[in-house]
């Protein structure tokens, strides 16, 4: 799953380097426009639908948290 | 008759002293705190040696002691131009170079910045200028010798050459608009506004004289809650914000980050946006959660001051309809001129051409640029009459509505920000190792993507572009290619590139 949610945040922008992040928002890694198409390409990859609670800032701070995120609704789906 | 906006502040200050004027993360002003402040700030200008209609950079993150910075510039008879903290340093100083102002106002977070841009002499320190006794008289003996031509703000904006362009603004065009945005929306002092854009972008304008002239009260929200809507959306809700004037793009990632199901905001009744396309679909989602609240769709550049036309939304919209900017704001004159500079009849498209109250007295320091957009309106050949060419194409539907169609050059409307590709192209070009280049904009996605000929990476390339142009200019994407695509002409196929790499 990792590999696939890494690829994802590829497509998004110019080669950041998200593998060796800590904090996507703080280190600037992530735009409003690019979390908006982030959140669409995850629902799409994974065939999840992520509801509005959920995106703030804890649960897109890093791969680890992302991938929570992901599992969450695969496994209520 | 108003003849400066410092009179905006003056009359809510007697007729509100107690009531708060501006909250930010860190405190709030009343409205007596404000004025007193911006008056110390004004008296340390004039014991600094400042001069009538000297310009003064002011170099402060999104809080609201910029606001007895701005007014106490012009208190002292100077031109406040804001700039962003966060611009790299390069562009900064090729602003500098067309101000060449005075002094800078900053904060302690600031300084170095500061210091990298102007002699520390010329760097004043905001607190220290609230530390200043007011001088009252001192201030009102430089304000009786003003008139409402003179300017009040240059606000820097992107220009193709890569040298940025100052618009230099007058109390006048801010007052016209402030008055009838004021009678057209209904403000009062019951108006709560949240501020969205940042000081150094026109699109605050109406936050800023909207508040003083109203007697209302304005929360500055920090820029980095707006990737995550909800916060906003629950700030709104807590302090009952009933007004906002926000650029599309952050009504629409509020709207496509679901945050307006979650959260009741319902207290919000003038919803007033600017500074690019809002689409429908967007609105439409704003429209089913917030759906008592007035709507208006705002137009115009900065070199008109904020807004030229507008359009109070009055029927629905289907999800690919195009929502018109409306008619001419009062005491703005509208032409659409063909290519012989002929009216065009109803249904055709020309350019966008404005005259009025609002036009700017031209470019900083930039008589060329100014010549070439600020010309005589060819209607009227025998005395003066000046209008802007806007560069926008629009039309007039059978409404008797205008509708924006699209650009005439390569300048494109991004998170708000008017954008000159060719400034970021010219920011490229100067790099070593960059042969050509060619920036297209991927309307759907709101990308910026660069194209380019050269010896360096990508990577190399981004971290180049990092220190010359600003974070909001930057190409999301960047492709490197074997050899640029050129068109019968020799040029860059721009048309072709765009069709490539924008699908």
């Amino acid at each position: 799953m990792k590999e696939r949610i890494l690829s994802i945040l590829k497509e998004l922008g110019t080669d950041r380097d998200y593998e060796n992040s800590t904090d996507f928002i703080d280190e600037g890694l992530l735009d409003s426009f690019e979390i908006v198409e982030l959140v669409e390409k995850l629902e799409e990859e994974f065939g999840i639908e992520i509801g509005g609670r959920d995106i703030v800032p804890e649960n897109f701070t890093n791969m680890e948290t992302i991938e929570k995120l992901v599992l969450k609704y695969k496994g209520e789906a | 008759m108003y003849k400066s906006v410092l009179e905006y502040l003056e009359e809510s200050e007697a007729k509100f002293p107690n009531k708060t004027a501006v909250i930010d993360e860190d405190g709030s002003d009343t409205y007596s705190l404000l004025a007193d402040k911006t008056r110390r700030v004004g008296t340390y200008l004039l014991k600094r040696g400042l001069k009538i209609n000297d310009v003064v950079v002011v170099l402060l993150g999104k809080e609201r002691n910029t606001l007895s910075a701005f007014w106490g510039i012009s208190y002292a008879g100077g031109i406040y131009a804001p700039l962003d903290c966060q611009a790299p340093t390069k562009r900064l100083r090729l602003i500098m170079d067309v101000l060449k102002p005075s002094f800078i106002i900053t904060d302690n977070d600031n300084q170095n910045k500061a210091q990298e841009l102007i002699s520390s002499e010329q760097i004043i320190l905001i607190e220290n200028a609230h530390n200043e006794a007011p001088d009252a008289a001192a201030l009102k003996a430089v304000q009786q010798e003003r008139i409402d031509e003179d300017p009040l703000y240059i606000i820097c904006t992107s220009g193709s050459t890569g040298v940025p362009k100052g618009v230099v603004i007058n109390h006048r065009a801010v007052i016209d608009f402030t008055e009838e945005a004021s009678k057209v929306m209904e403000f009062s002092e019951k108006e709560i506004f949240a501020n969205q854009a940042p000081f150094y972008f026109d699109a605050s304008v109406p936050d800023l004289y909207c508040t003083i002239k109203n007697g209302a009260t304005l929360h500055i929200i920090p820029e980095s809650w707006f990737s995550f809507p909800i916060r906003v959306l629950e700030y709104i809700r807590e302090n009952s914000v009933n007004a906002i004037f926000w650029v599309p793009s952050a009504l629409i990632v509020t709207a496509n980050l679901k945050a307006l199901p979650e959260v009741d905001v319902t207290c919000l009744k003038k919803i007033m946006f600017c500074g690019e396309v809002m689409p429908v679909r967007q609105y439409n989602v704003w429209k089913k959660y917030v759906p008592d609240a007035k709507y208006v769709n705002y137009y115009g550049p900065s070199e008109t001051t904020y807004a030229s036309t507008y359009y109070v939304i009055d029927r629905e919209f289907g999800n690919d309809d195009i929502l018109p900017i409306g008619r001419a704001a009062i005491n703005t004159g509208i032409l659409i001129l063909n290519e012989k500079n002929e009216r065009c009849a109803q249904g055709e498209a020309g350019e966008l051409c404005i005259r009025g109250a609002g036009v700017s007295l031209g470019y900083y320091n930039n008589p060329e640029k100014t010549q070439e957009v600020f010309v005589q309106n060819p209607l009227s050949p025998f005395y003066r009459d000046i209008m802007y060419r806007t560069g926008d194409i629009v039309r007039e539907n059978e409404r008797g509505e205008i509708e924006y169609v699209g650009r005439k050059d390569y300048q494109i409307k991004h998170m708000g920000y008017r954008i000159e590709l060719g400034e970021i192209e010219s920011a490229a070009m100067g790099i070593n190792g960059i042969n050509r280049s060619c920036c297209a904009y991927f309307e759907k996605r709101k990308m910026i993507i660069m194209v380019y000929e050269g010896e360096i990476t990508e990577n190399e390339l981004n971290d180049e572009l990092k220190k010359r142009i600003p974070e909001y200019m930057l190409p999301s994407r960047i492709i490197k290619l074997d050899t640029m695509p050129m068109n019968a002409n020799g040029k860059v196929d721009r048309k072709l590139i765009k069709e490539t790499y924008c699908c």
